[in-house]
Protein backbone atom coordinates (compact mmCIF):
# COMPACT_ATOMS: atom_id res chain seq x y z
CA UNK A 1 0.00 0.00 0.00
CA UNK A 2 1.68 3.45 -1.20
CA UNK A 3 0.61 6.10 1.72
CA UNK A 4 0.35 9.11 -0.83
CA UNK A 5 -2.23 8.16 -2.89
CA UNK A 6 -5.46 8.08 -4.04
CA UNK A 7 -7.59 4.83 -2.29
CA UNK A 8 -9.97 3.27 -3.17
CA UNK A 9 -12.36 4.94 -0.99
CA UNK A 10 -12.11 8.27 -2.12
CA UNK A 11 -12.58 6.93 -5.86
CA UNK A 12 -15.89 4.92 -4.53
CA UNK A 13 -17.46 8.07 -2.77
CA UNK A 14 -16.32 10.08 -5.54
CA UNK A 15 -18.50 7.88 -7.94
CA UNK A 16 -21.33 7.49 -5.40
CA UNK A 17 -21.57 11.22 -5.30
CA UNK A 18 -21.68 11.56 -8.76
CA UNK A 19 -24.59 9.22 -9.26
CA UNK A 20 -25.97 10.87 -6.61
CA UNK A 21 -25.92 14.16 -8.08
CA UNK A 22 -27.00 12.18 -11.53
CA UNK A 23 -30.32 10.86 -9.65
CA UNK A 24 -31.37 14.34 -8.36
CA UNK A 25 -30.58 15.78 -11.70
CA UNK A 26 -33.11 12.91 -13.07
CA UNK A 27 -35.87 14.46 -10.59
CA UNK A 28 -34.91 17.84 -11.18
CA UNK A 29 -35.20 17.83 -15.03
CA UNK A 30 -37.64 15.55 -15.05
CA UNK A 31 -39.68 17.62 -18.23
CA UNK A 32 -36.31 17.89 -20.29
CA UNK A 33 -35.42 14.90 -22.37
CA UNK A 34 -32.11 16.18 -23.22
CA UNK A 35 -31.42 16.66 -19.53
CA UNK A 36 -32.34 13.23 -18.79
CA UNK A 37 -29.83 12.27 -21.58
CA UNK A 38 -27.09 14.26 -20.13
CA UNK A 39 -27.93 13.26 -16.62
CA UNK A 40 -27.67 9.09 -17.68
CA UNK A 41 -24.38 9.93 -19.04
CA UNK A 42 -23.48 10.93 -15.82
CA UNK A 43 -24.76 7.62 -14.22
CA UNK A 44 -22.65 5.92 -17.01
CA UNK A 45 -19.78 8.17 -15.70
CA UNK A 46 -20.11 7.13 -12.44
CA UNK A 47 -20.28 3.37 -13.01
CA UNK A 48 -17.12 3.45 -14.96
CA UNK A 49 -15.38 5.34 -12.13
CA UNK A 50 -15.69 2.13 -9.89
CA UNK A 51 -14.79 -0.33 -12.76
CA UNK A 52 -11.72 1.94 -13.19
CA UNK A 53 -10.90 1.86 -9.23
CA UNK A 54 -11.89 -1.63 -8.91
CA UNK A 55 -9.73 -2.55 -11.37
CA UNK A 56 -6.85 -1.26 -10.64
CA UNK A 57 -7.08 -1.79 -6.84
CA UNK A 58 -6.98 -5.15 -7.36
CA UNK A 59 -4.31 -5.53 -10.46
CA UNK A 60 -7.14 -6.94 -12.71
CA UNK A 61 -6.96 -5.45 -16.59
CA UNK A 62 -10.74 -6.90 -17.00
CA UNK A 63 -12.25 -4.04 -15.28
CA UNK A 64 -10.55 -1.51 -18.17
CA UNK A 65 -12.34 -3.71 -20.76
CA UNK A 66 -16.01 -3.17 -19.40
CA UNK A 67 -15.34 0.50 -19.15
CA UNK A 68 -14.31 -0.02 -23.07
CA UNK A 69 -17.44 -1.19 -23.53
CA UNK A 70 -19.57 0.92 -21.25
CA UNK A 71 -18.22 3.61 -23.12
CA UNK A 72 -19.21 1.97 -26.61
CA UNK A 73 -22.62 1.43 -25.56
CA UNK A 74 -23.23 4.85 -23.90
CA UNK A 75 -22.29 6.36 -27.41
CA UNK A 76 -24.31 4.18 -29.73
CA UNK A 77 -27.48 5.24 -26.92
CA UNK A 78 -26.82 8.63 -27.02
CA UNK A 79 -26.54 8.68 -30.61
CA UNK A 80 -29.94 6.77 -31.17
CA UNK A 81 -31.64 8.84 -27.98
CA UNK A 82 -30.44 12.07 -29.87
CA UNK A 83 -32.03 10.83 -33.10
CA UNK A 84 -35.19 9.88 -31.64
CA UNK A 85 -35.53 13.39 -29.95
CA UNK A 86 -34.72 15.20 -33.23
CA UNK A 87 -37.94 12.88 -34.63
CA UNK A 88 -40.31 13.78 -31.65
CA UNK A 89 -39.27 17.74 -32.02
CA UNK A 90 -40.14 17.40 -35.53
CA UNK A 91 -43.32 15.37 -34.95
CA UNK A 92 -44.68 17.78 -31.72
CA UNK A 93 -42.16 21.24 -31.49
CA UNK A 94 -41.90 20.31 -28.15
CA UNK A 95 -39.31 17.73 -25.99
CA UNK A 96 -41.85 17.98 -22.97
CA UNK A 97 -42.04 14.76 -21.13
CA UNK A 98 -45.86 15.19 -20.09
CA UNK A 99 -46.42 15.65 -23.85
CA UNK A 100 -45.44 11.93 -24.52
CA UNK A 101 -48.79 10.55 -23.29
CA UNK A 102 -49.94 9.02 -27.00
CA UNK A 103 -49.80 5.62 -25.10
CA UNK A 104 -52.37 6.86 -21.68
CA UNK A 105 -54.46 4.30 -21.21
CA UNK B 1 0.68 14.41 -1.04
CA UNK B 2 1.28 16.08 -4.88
CA UNK B 3 -1.45 13.48 -5.84
CA UNK B 4 -3.76 13.59 -3.54
CA UNK B 5 -3.98 17.41 -3.78
CA UNK B 6 -4.33 17.34 -7.63
CA UNK B 7 -6.52 14.63 -6.93
CA UNK B 8 -9.13 16.74 -4.57
CA UNK B 9 -8.83 19.82 -6.58
CA UNK B 10 -9.98 17.99 -9.38
CA UNK B 11 -13.11 15.53 -7.88
CA UNK B 12 -13.92 19.43 -6.27
CA UNK B 13 -14.23 20.53 -9.78
CA UNK B 14 -15.89 17.46 -10.82
CA UNK B 15 -18.70 17.23 -8.34
CA UNK B 16 -19.26 21.14 -8.91
CA UNK B 17 -19.56 21.00 -12.72
CA UNK B 18 -21.90 18.16 -12.02
CA UNK B 19 -23.94 19.82 -9.55
CA UNK B 20 -23.81 22.69 -12.29
CA UNK B 21 -25.20 20.21 -14.73
CA UNK B 22 -28.33 19.67 -13.26
CA UNK B 23 -29.23 22.79 -11.72
CA UNK B 24 -28.46 24.98 -15.04
CA UNK B 25 -31.01 26.92 -16.02
CA UNK B 26 -30.16 26.76 -20.03
CA UNK B 27 -29.54 23.48 -22.07
CA UNK B 28 -26.30 24.51 -23.36
CA UNK B 29 -24.48 25.42 -19.89
CA UNK B 30 -25.76 21.77 -19.07
CA UNK B 31 -23.86 20.43 -22.46
CA UNK B 32 -21.09 22.24 -21.43
CA UNK B 33 -20.84 21.50 -17.84
CA UNK B 34 -20.92 17.81 -18.68
CA UNK B 35 -18.13 18.13 -20.91
CA UNK B 36 -16.29 19.87 -18.02
CA UNK B 37 -17.02 16.75 -16.05
CA UNK B 38 -15.49 14.35 -18.80
CA UNK B 39 -12.38 16.58 -18.50
CA UNK B 40 -12.04 16.29 -15.29
CA UNK B 41 -12.88 12.34 -15.10
CA UNK B 42 -10.10 11.94 -18.01
CA UNK B 43 -7.66 13.36 -15.56
CA UNK B 44 -8.69 11.31 -12.82
CA UNK B 45 -8.70 8.44 -14.67
CA UNK B 46 -4.84 9.45 -15.78
CA UNK B 47 -4.72 9.65 -11.90
CA UNK B 48 -5.27 6.05 -11.34
CA UNK B 49 -3.12 5.01 -13.87
CA UNK B 50 -5.85 4.14 -16.87
CA UNK B 51 -4.32 6.59 -19.45
CA UNK B 52 -5.59 4.83 -22.51
CA UNK B 53 -9.63 5.08 -20.71
CA UNK B 54 -8.92 8.28 -20.10
CA UNK B 55 -7.72 9.74 -24.13
CA UNK B 56 -10.75 7.76 -24.84
CA UNK B 57 -12.77 9.49 -22.74
CA UNK B 58 -11.91 12.92 -24.09
CA UNK B 59 -11.67 12.22 -27.52
CA UNK B 60 -15.03 9.97 -28.08
CA UNK B 61 -17.23 11.49 -25.02
CA UNK B 62 -15.74 15.47 -25.31
CA UNK B 63 -14.84 15.49 -29.14
CA UNK B 64 -17.50 13.18 -30.63
CA UNK B 65 -21.06 12.70 -28.10
CA UNK B 66 -20.97 15.85 -26.16
CA UNK B 67 -20.81 17.77 -29.75
CA UNK B 68 -23.58 15.88 -30.70
CA UNK B 69 -25.13 16.75 -27.99
CA UNK B 70 -24.68 20.57 -28.21
CA UNK B 71 -25.72 20.37 -32.04
CA UNK B 72 -29.37 18.90 -31.16
CA UNK B 73 -29.50 21.60 -28.20
CA UNK B 74 -28.85 24.56 -30.42
CA UNK B 75 -30.77 23.38 -33.30
CA UNK B 76 -34.23 22.48 -31.64
CA UNK B 77 -36.29 25.20 -30.97
CA UNK B 78 -36.98 24.71 -27.11
CA UNK B 79 -39.32 26.46 -25.32
CA UNK B 80 -37.45 26.80 -22.41
CA UNK B 81 -40.02 28.55 -19.92
CA UNK B 82 -41.99 25.52 -20.15
CA UNK B 83 -39.69 23.20 -19.31
CA UNK B 84 -38.24 24.92 -16.54
CA UNK B 85 -42.09 24.88 -15.04
CA UNK B 86 -42.13 22.64 -12.39
CA UNK B 87 -38.86 22.59 -11.60
CA UNK B 88 -38.82 22.69 -7.63
CA UNK B 89 -42.14 20.65 -7.30
CA UNK B 90 -40.08 17.31 -6.97
CA UNK B 91 -36.51 18.83 -5.77
CA UNK B 92 -36.97 17.98 -2.77
CA UNK B 93 -37.72 14.52 -3.66
CA UNK B 94 -34.30 14.69 -5.84
CA UNK B 95 -32.57 16.21 -2.90
CA UNK B 96 -33.94 13.77 -0.74
CA UNK B 97 -32.57 10.67 -2.98
CA UNK B 98 -29.25 11.91 -3.46
CA UNK B 99 -28.26 12.52 -0.08
CA UNK B 100 -29.62 9.01 1.08
CA UNK B 101 -27.24 7.82 -2.15
CA UNK B 102 -24.46 9.93 -0.71
CA UNK B 103 -24.84 8.75 2.96
CA UNK B 104 -25.64 5.07 2.21
CA UNK B 105 -22.30 5.00 0.17
CA UNK B 106 -20.11 6.82 2.36
CA UNK B 107 -21.76 4.89 5.18
CA UNK B 108 -20.73 1.13 3.41
CA UNK B 109 -16.97 2.57 2.03
CA UNK B 110 -16.10 4.59 4.96
CA UNK B 111 -16.88 1.93 7.63
CA UNK B 112 -14.04 -0.46 7.48
CA UNK B 113 -15.84 -3.24 9.20
CA UNK B 114 -18.35 -3.93 7.03
CA UNK B 115 -17.29 -3.97 3.36
CA UNK B 116 -15.03 -7.23 4.25
CA UNK B 117 -12.44 -5.49 1.53
CA UNK B 118 -9.33 -3.14 1.87
CA UNK B 119 -10.60 0.00 0.97
CA UNK B 120 -7.92 2.28 2.21
CA UNK B 121 -5.55 0.48 -0.43
CA UNK B 122 -4.31 2.72 -3.28
CA UNK B 123 -3.40 1.33 -6.40
CA UNK B 124 0.04 -0.04 -6.87
CA UNK B 125 2.03 1.93 -9.33
CA UNK B 126 2.97 0.21 -12.52
CA UNK B 127 6.59 -0.18 -13.23
CA UNK B 128 8.48 2.68 -15.43
CA UNK B 129 7.93 0.36 -18.74
CA UNK B 130 4.27 0.00 -18.22
CA UNK B 131 1.74 1.14 -20.94
CA UNK B 132 -2.17 0.69 -20.41
CA UNK B 133 -2.77 0.32 -23.89
CA UNK B 134 -0.68 -1.97 -24.81
CA UNK B 135 -1.77 -4.21 -21.91
CA UNK B 136 -5.42 -3.43 -23.21
CA UNK B 137 -4.89 -4.25 -25.99
CA UNK B 138 -3.43 -7.18 -25.91
CA UNK B 139 -6.49 -8.59 -23.52
CA UNK B 140 -8.98 -6.94 -26.23
CA UNK B 141 -7.61 -8.42 -29.62
CA UNK B 142 -7.61 -12.17 -27.55
CA UNK B 143 -9.56 -12.71 -24.92
CA UNK B 144 -12.17 -10.25 -26.34
CA UNK B 145 -11.81 -10.38 -29.46
CA UNK B 146 -15.61 -11.65 -30.28
CA UNK B 147 -17.10 -8.83 -27.55
CA UNK B 148 -14.75 -5.95 -29.76
CA UNK B 149 -16.30 -7.33 -33.56
CA UNK B 150 -20.05 -7.13 -31.63
CA UNK B 151 -19.21 -3.71 -30.39
CA UNK B 152 -17.81 -2.44 -33.53
CA UNK B 153 -21.52 -4.00 -35.13
CA UNK B 154 -23.44 -2.29 -32.11
CA UNK B 155 -21.65 1.34 -33.47
CA UNK B 156 -22.72 0.26 -37.22
CA UNK B 157 -26.55 -0.73 -36.54
CA UNK B 158 -26.32 2.65 -34.02
CA UNK B 159 -24.75 4.97 -36.96
CA UNK B 160 -27.92 2.95 -39.92
CA UNK B 161 -30.00 3.31 -36.91
CA UNK B 162 -29.64 6.51 -36.30
CA UNK B 163 -29.14 7.89 -39.81
CA UNK B 164 -32.61 5.81 -40.71
CA UNK B 165 -34.51 7.70 -37.84
CA UNK B 166 -33.61 11.36 -39.14
CA UNK B 167 -34.00 10.83 -42.95
CA UNK B 168 -36.53 12.60 -44.01
CA UNK B 169 -38.46 11.50 -47.25
CA UNK B 170 -39.99 14.85 -48.91
CA UNK B 171 -42.43 14.77 -51.15
CA UNK B 172 -42.14 16.17 -54.65
CA UNK B 173 -38.23 16.44 -54.71
CA UNK B 174 -36.45 16.03 -58.56
CA UNK B 175 -33.84 13.57 -57.43
CA UNK B 176 -32.71 10.87 -59.43
CA UNK B 177 -32.92 7.37 -58.51
CA UNK B 178 -30.56 5.13 -59.98
CA UNK B 179 -31.87 1.84 -59.93
CA UNK B 180 -34.53 2.64 -61.76
CA UNK B 181 -32.64 4.62 -64.81
CA UNK B 182 -30.28 1.65 -64.80
CA UNK B 183 -33.37 -0.85 -64.97
CA UNK B 184 -35.20 0.88 -67.54
CA UNK B 185 -35.95 -0.90 -70.94
CA UNK B 186 -36.01 -0.07 -74.60
CA UNK B 187 -40.07 -0.79 -74.07
CA UNK B 188 -40.52 1.67 -71.10
CA UNK B 189 -39.23 4.59 -73.42
CA UNK B 190 -39.99 4.28 -77.17
CA UNK B 191 -43.63 3.60 -78.45
CA UNK B 192 -44.17 2.43 -81.75
CA UNK B 193 -47.35 4.12 -83.50
CA UNK B 194 -48.40 3.22 -86.46
CA UNK B 195 -50.72 6.08 -88.00
CA UNK B 196 -52.82 4.97 -90.79
CA UNK B 197 -51.65 7.52 -94.26
CA UNK B 198 -54.43 9.39 -94.47
CA UNK B 199 -56.19 9.67 -97.65
CA UNK B 200 -55.37 12.63 -100.35
CA UNK B 201 -58.00 14.87 -100.48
Amino acid sequence: MIPHAITLAELLTLSGVLFALAVAGIFLNRKNVILLLMCVELLLLAANFNFIAFSRVMGDINGQVFVFFVLTVAAAESAIGLAILVVLFRERRSINVEDLNTLRG
Amino acid sequence: MFVQIIFLIFATLLVASALGLIIARNPVYSALFLVLCFCNSAVIWMLTEAEFLAIVLVLVYVGAVMVLFLFVVMMLDINLAELRQGFTRFAWLGWLTALAVIAEIVGVVWSHGLTGLDVGGSPVPEPQNYSNTLALGQIIYTRYAYPFELAAMLLLVAIVAAIALTMRHRQGLKVQDISRQVSVRAADRIRIVKVEAEKRT
